[in-house]
């Protein structure tokens, strides 16, 4: 079948037909092509896109490239400021964040609270201390204020509030959760860390899809280490932003090797991910899989008809083409050549649309899910992967009905008998 | 050249059995040009179908410079064709997306010809029956006369042992049935082997034997 002569014949007889058939029909097969090529990326590309969407905002709001955060068995990163002063030296380091983290409660109701069985309103919440200027040089905290403003440097008492914290922002009403009632810039509310009380004003409120942000609460680092009582300057959380095109894990591994492993714990954001998430990510993978495998079985059997009808239309013709000497293997190949044709070019239209339009769109318009917003996850492999697969069904699929044609007997082809 | 021996064809339908050829024993010579002539249904396709490997038979032989074809393989027998043999329908048979040029190369191609020489040998075959002006037409562009001269260039380009045409001249008017068979006295007077079914006696005595079938039997030679 494959030998240079037949491949001479079949490009021969394929490119004419091709070039000379019906242009609405080309242009309908190859359409239906896109769309094929389009269901086989895009819809496993959106399910693993909103997972990865919300695993690349966690990294991009939260945890940057590098963590390092207090071992298990330790409350706080011990000699704190001679690993940022390590951190800081390596070339590789962009920006970095140090955080004092501690759990609190908030009350809201405090001063118009008369009666003393009235049930409090309060909510427990983490509290962050940061360098306003260097957290919102990192991950750009400041953007996701939706009421009153950003913290200042010289903020003396403020306090920016996560959504979450805020019964109005809270979209479904969780008896297990308690969260503030009536709370909003400048309103007092109080914290209790350990015994220690303040009475603080919320200056903002942020809102992001990433619980993180939107479930803590920020204060300047100097307010909140007074509170905590952590004079050595010994922080909870140091994330950090690597340069373009530096490698995370390089990092990490320095930084071990630097003998910060001693006293935190260093990840990568990937490290850092919960292995739910990657499990949901891979499902979604599974299953956008499944759903463009259908996709391809109904693209494989529209090649499929196509052909067949092409072939049965034609099998006069093909009889002919025998009849005068025509290598049937030829014959076959010519079909398999226009199989491969459209889904050729049905994918390379397809391959434009998604990088040159698609894949930009939604990264500058990211489909809002309630949860992350979605990006589309098109990996070149993957893509190129998928090219592979419309290719050798479509060529399965065109080679089987041309093969069923051109099996028949030469003579009752010619004359049109059954 | 093409012997025929106890030649037998029958056809099933169903469980009903139709024998169209019944036991035909005939010798063609080289450079003969041989009409098959005979009432509708006598077999007188059936048989050239046979003759020219385009259809096996139920029983007997034929064979063709020596060679018994009953034996071959259908790959064995398309390249035979592709080779020795060449054809010329009633419905001219070409392919539609195919220009005439195209149709007249293609089985030129099939035998391993150079493009080049391809093109130039099939040129030449066309400019033999008249139609060096419509090349690079397609059959649709072409009237019955051209189509069916086009198809005569396509089994002549090669320069078969042996041409088979079913009635060649069914399809066309007088004029165009004339062209037709000048063109295939001008190729017997070059020596080439002609086999031509036909049911007009005009152009059956064009040929130099007449062969007549009927009910699937030889009922006559007749030389003119």
């Amino acid at each position: 079948m494959f030998s240079p002569l037949n491949f001479r014949i079949a490009f021969f007889l394929a490119t004419r037909q091709l070039r000379r058939s019906s242009k609405w029909t080309n242009s309908l097969i190859v359409f239906v092509m896109i769309l094929t090529f389009l269901n086989l990326v895009i819809v496993s590309g959106i399910l693993v896109g909103l997972i990865q969407g919300a695993i690349e905002a966690v990294r991009e709001q939260y945890t940057s490239d590098v963590i390092i955060s207090n071992l298990n068995t330790e409350t706080y990163i011990e000699y704190s400021p001679d690993i940022i002063r390590t951190v800081e030296s390596l070339p590789q380091v962009d920006a970095l964040s140090a955080r004092y983290v501690s759990g609190s409660t908030l009350e809201a109701n405090y001063k118009s609270r008369t009666d003393p069985n009235e049930k409090p309103n309060t909510a427990g919440a983490q509290i962050a201390g940061i360098d306003p200027v260097a957290e919102d040089e990192l991950t750009g905290l400041s953007r996701w204020i939706i009421e009153g403003e950003y913290l200042q440097p010289g903020d003396y008492d403020q306090i920016l509030l996560g959504s979450y914290l805020i019964k109005k922002y809270i979209p479904v009403d969780n008896p297990g959760f308690s969260a503030l009632d009536d709370v909003g810039p400048g309103s007092k509310i109080r914290i209790q860390i350990g015994n220690v009380e303040r009475e603080v004003t919320v200056k903002g409120i942020l809102k992001s899809k990433v619980d993180e942000v939107s479930f803590k609460a920020y204060m300047v680092d100097s307010q909140l280490r007074g509170m905590i009582g952590r004079n050595d300057f010994n922080v909870d959380e140091i994330a950090i932003r690597l340069k373009p095109g530096s490698d995370p894990v390089v990092v990490r591994d320095t930084l071990l090797r630097n003998g910060v492993g001693t006293y935190a714990k260093v990840q990568t954001s990937a490290d850092a991910q919960p292995k739910f998430i990657k499990d949901i990510r891979d499902t979604f993978a599974l299953l956008g899989n499944m759903i463009s495998s259908i996709g391809l079985v109904v693209a494989s059997i529209t090649i499929f008809i196509v052909i067949f009808i092409n072939a049965l239309t034609r099998r006069k013709f093909i009889g002919i083409l025998k009849g005068i000497g025509i290598n049937g293997q030829a014959i076959e190949l010519s079909y398999v050549m226009q199989s491969i044709f459209y889904a050729f070019i049905g994918s390379a239209i397809g391959f434009i649309l998604l990088y040159a339009f698609l894949q930009p769109f939604v990264a500058r318009h990211p489909i809002d899910f309630p949860f992350s917003d979605g990006i589309l996850v098109a990996p070149l492999s993957g893509t190129l992967l998928r090219i592979s697969l419309l290719v050798v069904a479509t060529i399965i699929a065109g080679y089987i009905p041309a093969r069923m044609i051109v099996r028949k007997n030469t003579l009752d082809s010619i004359l049109g008998r059954k | 050249m093409i012997e025929v021996k106890n030649l037998y064809k029958t056809f099933m339908n169903g469980q009903v059995e139709t024998s169209v050829l019944k036991g035909l024993d005939f010798k063609i010579e080289e450079g003969e040009f041989i009409a098959i002539m005979g009432r509708s249904g006598a077999g007188k396709s059936t048989f050239m179908y046979q003759m020219s490997l385009l259809d096996e038979p139920t029983r007997g032989e034929v064979i063709i410079d020596g060679i018994v074809t009953n034996t071959m393989s259908n790959d064995a027998k398309t390249l035979f064709r592709l080779s020795r043999l060449g054809y010329v329908f009633q419905d001219y048979a070409l392919i539609p997306e195919l220009t005439a040029l195209e149709n007249v190369t293609l089985p030129l191609l099939m035998q391993g010809m150079p493009t080049a020489k391809a093109l130039s040998t099939a040129k030449s075959a066309l400019t033999t029956v008249g139609l060096k002006e419509h090349v690079n037409q397609l059959p649709s562009q072409l009237s019955g006369g051209e189509q069916q001269r086009v198809s005569i260039s396509r089994a002549i380009a090669h320069n078969p042992d042996i041409l088979f045409a079913d009635e060649p001249t069914a399809n066309l008017d007088n004029e165009s049935s004339r062209t037709v068979m000048d063109i295939f006295k001008q190729l017997h007077k070059q020596g080439q082997t002609i086999i031509m079914v036909t049911h007009e006696p005009e152009y059956a005595d064009m040929a130099e034997k007449i062969v007549t079938l009927d009910d699937g039997k030889i009922v006559g030679v007749k030389k003119n």
